[in-house]
C-alpha cells in the first residue's frame, strides 16, 4: 500500500480516495468509519442512483423499450414525435414493407415516465419559471409555500398537544392506562379515511388538510413520546426524589430534561411522517399545493417537473432533517461527550491542577 | 502478617476508644430503625428480604453495613431513603416516624447518577431549589460545597468531562447541600479503581469531620469498612438479618498506615469468619479434564 501512514495526515478530500485504500477493513463489525470514508460513502450514496439512471437513460441497448417515431412513413396512425411499443414498431414496418409502402423510422427511447437527468434538472429551474397553464393555477412556490404551511400547522398543533400529553402519560402509569388504548387504537386507522370527514367538519379549503396531517401525527406523537419518556434513567428519577423533587419539579426539572434529547429526535422522525401524509391530505378537498402541481404536470404529461417536485420534497425533507440534526448537536452537548473545544481547553488547563490537589490516582502510597 | 495467635481480640479497645463510644452513644440517636422487614412476593410465595432489622445510629457516628450479596444491604438502604416500603417495622429520623423520600436522608448511588444536562453547580444546587432556596442563596451555598469536595475549578463543567473520582465527589456535595441528618451512600465507591477508591474514602473521612452529618455507608469491602467506619453491621444472608454488631477498635483520626495495625487485621478477621464461615466441606472441584503435558507445571 503506498499510503499505510503517509496520507493519514492528508488535510484534502480531494486526496482522500487515496486514504480510501488503506489497509483498514471496510467492513468490519461494529467498527466507526473514519470521518473520510463516511464522506465519500455518503456522497457514493446520491451518486449511486444517479449513475444507474444516467446509464439507463443514455446507453440505448440498456433498457429503451419504446421507439420514437421520427418519421412515419407510409404507417397511417403514426405521427413524428409519437412513442411506440418496439415490437410493433418492427411488426408495422414489416407490414408495411410488404405492402410495398415506406418504412417509417425512429429511434430507440425510454418511456415517458422515465425522463433523463438533463431534463429533469432543467425542469428543476424551468419549474419555477413555467407560467401556470390555466388561470386560477399556481405557480411551484406558490405550491410549495402551501404545502409547507399546510405541514407547519398540522405538525404544530399536533405536538402542541401530543408532545405534553406523551410526557404525562409516560410520567403517569394512570393516564397510560386512561389514553392508550384509545390513542392505539385510532392509530391503526388510517389518516385518508377521515378525508370525507374533515371536508365536512372543517370545509374544503386548508383546515382539513392540516386536521389529516394532524391526524396522521399526533397518535403516533403521543405514544412514541410516552415510550422515549419512559426510557429515562429510573435512577436519575430516584436521585431526585432523594433531593426533594416532588411531582411538577420532578417532571419539569428531570424527566422533561433528561429525555429531551431523545423527544428532539422523535420530533424529526415524525416530521419526516407528516410529509408523507402531506400527500394524501392534498387531495382532500380542493386538491391543492405540491401535490396538486404534481398531479397537474403528470395530467400534461410534464414527468420531468413530477420527478422536479418530488426531489424538491425529498431535497427540503433532507436540509430540515440536516439542519435539526446539526441544532440538536449543539443544544445536546452534555450528552454526546464530545465537549466544545474551549470546554476541552479549559478543563485540561485545570485539570492538572486538580489532580495536584486532589489526587484520583496518586503516585505513590496507595492503600495495599 | 501477624500470624493468628498475635491478634488481639477485636472487642479489647484501647482506654481512648472505649472513651469516644461512651461519647458517640450519650449523643442523640438520629436514625432509629425498629424491627424493620420486607417481604418480596416470590413465585413459592413470599420471600423475606430482611427481617427485625433493629439499629441505632447516634449523631455524626459513621456506620458501616456489610453482607454476603443477597443479603438484602441495598433494600435496607433504599428503605431507609424512602425509595422502597418496608412490610414491617418502623423508621425514625430525630425521633419521628417518617416515610417517602425526603432530602433529610440524603443518598449517594454507586452509578453517580450526576443530572447530566446541568453543569456541577447546577447540580448541587438542585437539591437547594427543590427546598425554595433563592437563587443567590443556592448559588453560594453550592460553592462552598463544590470548595469542600475540593472541585472549585470545575464548577462550570458537566459531568461528563469529570473522572468517576471526580463525579462522586460532585455527587457527595449534591447529597450533602440540603443539609440531610443522615448521609446514606449505597456502595459509592465500588465502581472507582482500587487507588481512587483508597483516595475518596481519605476525602469522605475528612469531609465527614468537617460537616455536622451522620453517615450510614453500604458496602462489599471489607478494608473500606473498618477503615471508615465507627461501627459495622454485619449482615446474614436468607432471610437478611444482624449478624453481629462491630465496634471499630481502631483509634480516630484513621490514616492509611493504620490498615496493618493489630486491631484494624483482628476486626477485618472477625468480619471475615461472619461473612464467609470457614469452610469445613471441601470446596467442590470443578470437574476439568487435563489438556496440557505432563512434565509442564505451572504450579
Amino acid at each position: 500500500m503506498l499510503c499505510g501512514l503517509t496520507c493519514t495526515e492528508c488535510r484534502f478530500h480531494l486526496f482522500g480516495f487515496l486514504t480510501l485504500m488503506s489497509r483498514e477493513p471496510w467492513f468490519a463489525v461494529l467498527r466507526p468509519l473514519s470521518s473520510r470514508r463516511q464522506f465519500w460513502l455518503w456522497l457514493l450514496s446520491f451518486a449511486l442512483p444517479v449513475v444507474i439512471w444516467s446509464a439507463v437513460s443514455y446507453v440505448p441497448f440498456l433498457w429503451h423499450p419504446v421507439m420514437r417515431v421520427t418519421s412515419p412513413g407510409d404507417v397511417a396512425w403514426f405521427t413524428t414525435g409519437m412513442l411506440i411499443d418496439r415490437h410493433e414498431f418492427a411488426q408495422e414496418a414489416e407490414k408495411i414493407a410488404a405492402a410495398g409502402g415506406r418504412r417509417p423510422e425512429g429511434v430507440r427511447a425510454n418511456p415517458i415516465f422515465l425522463p433523463a437527468p438533463h431534463q429533469v434538472a432543467r425542469a428543476l429551474y424551468t419549474a419555477f419559471t413555467t407560467k401556470p397553464v390555466l388561470r386560477g393555477d399556481v405557480w411551484l412556490h406558490e405550491s410549495l409555500w402551501l404545502s409547507i404551511r399546510t405541514i407547519f400547522w398540522g405538525f404544530v398543533v399536533s405536538s402542541a398537544i401530543g408532545v405534553p400529553l406523551g410526557i404525562l402519560c409516560g410520567s403517569y402509569a394512570a393516564l397510560a392506562r386512561l389514553t392508550e388504548p384509545l390513542v392505539d387504537f385510532i392509530r391503526y386507522m388510517p389518516a385518508p379515511a377521515f378525508g370525507a370527514l374533515m371536508v365536512a367538519i372543517f370545509g374544503i379549503y386548508q383546515q382539513p388538510k392540516i386536521a389529516i396531517v394532524f391526524i396522521g401525527t399526533f397518535f403516533q406523537q403521543v405514544l412514541v413520546i410516552a415510550n422515549t419518556v419512559r426510557k429515562v434513567d429510573p435512577a436519575l428519577i430516584e436521585a431526585a426524589q432523594t433531593l426533594g423533587a416532588k411531582r411538577r419539579n420532578l417532571i419539569w426539572r428531570v424527566i422533561v430534561p433528561a429525555s429531551l434529547p431523545d423527544l428532539y429526535n422523535d420530533l424529526r422522525i415524525l416530521l419526516g411522517w407528516a410529509w408523507t401524509y402531506l400527500i394524501v391530505a392534498e387531495v382532500v378537498g380542493i386538491s391543492s399545493g405540491i401535490t396538486f402541481f404534481i398531479n397537474q404536470q403528470a395530467k400534461y404529461r410534464n414527468f420531468d417537473n413530477v420527478y422536479a417536485a418530488i426531489l424538491i420534497i425529498g431535497s427540503i425533507g433532507l436540509l430540515t432533517d440536516q439542519a435539526l440534526a446539526f441544532f440538536g448537536e449543539r443544544m445536546f452537548a452534555w450528552r454526546n461527550g464530545r465537549p466544545s473545544r474551549l470546554r476541552t481547553f479549559i478543563t485540561r488547563l485545570f485539570a492538572g491542577r486538580d489532580v495536584l490537589l486532589f489526587p484520583d490516582q496518586p503516585e505513590g502510597g496507595a492503600r495495599s | 502478617m501477624n500470624p493468628a495467635g498475635e491478634l488481639p481480640d477485636y472487642r479489647t479497645q484501647s482506654p481512648a476508644v472505649a472513651e469516644r463510644f461512651r461519647k458517640l452513644k450519650e449523643r442523640p440517636v438520629v436514625l432509629e430503625i425498629d424491627r424493620l422487614g420486607r417481604q418480596f412476593a416470590g413465585q413459592k410465595g413470599p420471600v423475606m428480604a430482611l427481617r427485625d432489622i433493629s439499629l441505632k445510629i447516634h449523631r455524626r457516628e459513621l456506620v458501616c453495613v456489610i453482607g454476603p450479596s443477597g443479603c438484602g444491604k441495598s433494600t435496607l438502604i433504599r428503605i431507609i431513603a424512602g425509595l422502597d416500603e418496608q412490610t414491617s417495622g418502623r423508621m425514625l429520623v430525630d425521633g419521628k416516624e417518617t416515610s417517602g423520600p425526603c432530602p433529610e436522608r440524603g443518598m449517594v448511588f454507586q452509578g453517580y447518577t450526576l443530572f447530566p444536562w446541568l453543569t456541577v453547580k447546577r447540580n448541587v444546587m438542585f437539591g437547594l431549589e427543590m427546598e425554595g432556596v433563592g437563587a443567590d442563596q443556592a448559588d453560594a451555598e453550592a460553592r462552598q460545597w463544590i470548595d469542600l469536595v475540593g472541585l472549585t475549578k470545575f464548577a462550570d463543567n458537566y459531568p461528563h468531562e469529570l473522572s468517576g473520582g471526580m463525579k462522586q465527589r460532585v455527587a457527595i456535595a449534591r447529597a450533602l447541600a440540603p443539609n440531610p441528618r443522615v448521609l446514606l451512600m449505597d456502595e459509592p465507591f465500588g465502581a472507582l479503581d482500587a487507588q481512587t477508591r483508597a483516595t475518596m474514602q481519605a476525602h469522605l473521612l475528612e469531609i465527614w469531620r468537617n460537616v455536622d452529618v451522620t453517615i450510614l455507608f453500604i458496602t462489599h469491602d471489607l478494608d473500606e469498612a473498618v477503615f471508615l467506619a465507627d461501627r459495622i453491621v454485619v449482615l446474614k444472608a436468607n432471610p437478611g438479618e444482624v449478624q453481629e454488631i462491630i465496634e471499630v477498635p481502631v483509634p480516630r483520626p484513621r490514616s492509611l498506615a493504620q490498615v496493618n495495625s493489630p486491631e484494624f487485621l483482628a476486626t477485618r478477621r472477625r468480619i471475615e469468619e461472619l461473612i464467609h464461615p470457614r469452610v469445613t466441606a471441601p470446596t467442590e472441584r470443578l470437574p476439568i479434564v487435563r489438556l496440557t503435558q505432563v512434565g509442564d507445571e505451572v504450579e
